[in-house]
């Protein structure tokens, strides 16, 4: 029997309801590819991303965490995503702050229209995530029993 | 300085504005100073104290004190205001129950601090100039004020009171503080050093929960922490992670709220420098939304409950400076 020693990343994708999560429903019904690395997690609004969400990802043994939510000005509810982006960007400066690789952390703003740009964005950051390997520095040692 | 705050304390207590006194008392050694409520002058006269180990932030004591019946009269350090104004601004202090007294300081000292210089049996301590003369069991030790204060009081930000009803002695000015120069420095190293650094330093980390208890900023009534479910609610025993994880939310919950009154390094048993973390908050934000200091007032809006149509995208992290 031959045993797949490729590595392939576990990829967590946070997919706002409106307009990322139906990208990439749109990214499906026109057949574009994208790695089935990349595991979506619906959430109401960008916004709904706690801090803690992503470094839990990590520590249960994701690779890459990336947030996809509607374009700045777009936002079903008018403003959760400008909240989300302030958030997002002190985290993942400080993320960088201690040494934690930032390749691995990544915001997109995706529109509903935009399946395309969907399919796009996961296959860079899934191969971005390959070329950096396993990670190695957030995990929980205990997740890997 | 400590004479004439026990007069006005006393002068307060018997003309009926407040009822009770918050102050710092000395615990079993000279340096080990602890927070403590005096009701009568007997008691200022048997424990009342302030002097150079008095760093204790008091304002976090007051949610609770301003909460019971009568006034409470609170001795507040600049750098206290800052952290008194923040909980003023989340409603967390009863203004009306608090009366605050403005006391000048020119930096502290601790036992960690004097220990690290080889001091042993510490008996005290006298300002003279520039110098702290430190009185031990074997003998007297002059330090220069660079070397005796804390880390904090170094790079004071300065001695003007934000808030308070009554001033006690002259009030002072703000001034330009270097306390960014270790963020930078870490910030100019690679990834991998960087990540050295702090597994250094974090590794060490108990998870005493010391830096949350005393941390103003940090007084949820329900703590994410507490919760054995959260899988982060104590120390695990194979586990590299967990410690960055807690310090790293807990800088997150206090960004943009906390006033780097610096309690979370001087209680840390360990000597981590927690405040570097939240020094890195203040830092960002600062750079990329505004100059902002919590507890500067109590109206402003805290940066991570604001927004700009025109903010950096969350690409700038990746973009800008640094190595890697």
């Amino acid at each position: 029997m031959q045993v797949n020693t490729e590595f392939k990343p576990k990829i967590v994708a946070f997919c706002c309801n409106w307009c990322s999560y139906a990208g990439a429903d749109l990214a499906g019904t026109n057949r574009l590819n994208y790695p089935a690395d990349v595991k979506i997690i619906r959430v109401p609004c960008s916004c709904r991303v706690n801090p803690m969400f992503i470094l839990r990802a990590f520590q249960r043994g994701a690779d890459g965490v990336i947030i996809c939510g509607c374009h700045p000005g777009d936002c079903h509810y008018t403003t959760g995503n400008y909240y989300a982006r302030r958030r997002m960007t002190l985290l993942f400066s400080m993320l960088d702050y201690l040494g934690i690789e930032k390749e691995r952390t990544r915001v997109e703003w995706v529109s509903a229209a935009e399946g395309a740009k969907f399919a796009q964005t996961m296959n860079e950051f899934v191969a971005a995530v390959t070329a950096m390997g396993e990670n190695k520095r957030l995990e929980d040692l205990r997740c890997k029993k | 300085m400590q004479e004439m705050m026990t007069a006005k304390a006393k002068e307060l207590l018997q003309n009926g504005t407040v009822n009770r006194v918050l102050g710092w008392q000395a615990g079993e050694f000279v340096y080990d100073i602890t927070p403590a409520v005096f009701e009568t002058a007997e008691e200022l006269d048997a424990g009342f104290v302030y002097n150079d180990f008095c760093g204790n932030n008091l304002s976090k004591y007051l949610i609770k004190e301003s909460r019971k019946e009568g006034k409470v009269l609170a001795f507040l350090k600049p750098c206290d205001t800052y952290s008194f104004n923040q909980l003023l601004k989340e409603h967390r202090i009863l203004r009306e129950n608090v009366y605050v007294v403005g006391i000048p300081c020119d930096g502290k000292t601790d036992g960690e601090t004097l220990k690290a210089k080889g001091l042993e049996g510490i008996l005290g301590c006298v300002r003279e100039g520039d110098t702290l003369k430190v009185d031990t069991l074997y003998g007297e030790k002059i330090l220069p004020l660079g070397e005796a204060l804390t880390e904090r009081c170094k790079v004071c930000r300065g001695k003007k009171h934000m808030v308070y009803d009554e001033l006690l002695g002259e009030e002072g000015e703000l001034q330009g503080s270097a306390r960014f120069d270790m963020v930078e420095k870490l910030e100019a190293m690679t990834p991998d050093e960087r990540f050295a650094f702090w597994r250094g330093e974090l590794s060490r980390c108990i998870r005493c929960n010391a830096c949350r208890n005393v941390c103003p900023a940090c007084s949820c009534e329900k703590c994410v922490f507490d919760n054995d479910a959260s899988g982060i609610a104590n120390k695990a025993a194979a586990d590299s992670f967990e410690e960055n994880m807690f310090h790293i939310i807990r800088a997150f919950h206090v960004a943009g709220r906390c006033t780097d009154c610096g309690e979370c390094s001087r209680v840390c048993p360990q000597n981590i420098p927690l405040h570097l973390l939240n020094r890195k908050f203040i830092k960002d934000i600062n750079e990329l939304y505004g100059d902002f200091q919590a507890g500067e007032d109590t109206e402003s809006r805290a940066p991570l409950t604001n927004y700009q149509m025109d903010d950096v995208e969350p690409g700038i992290v990746y973009k800008r400076g640094g190595k890697g």
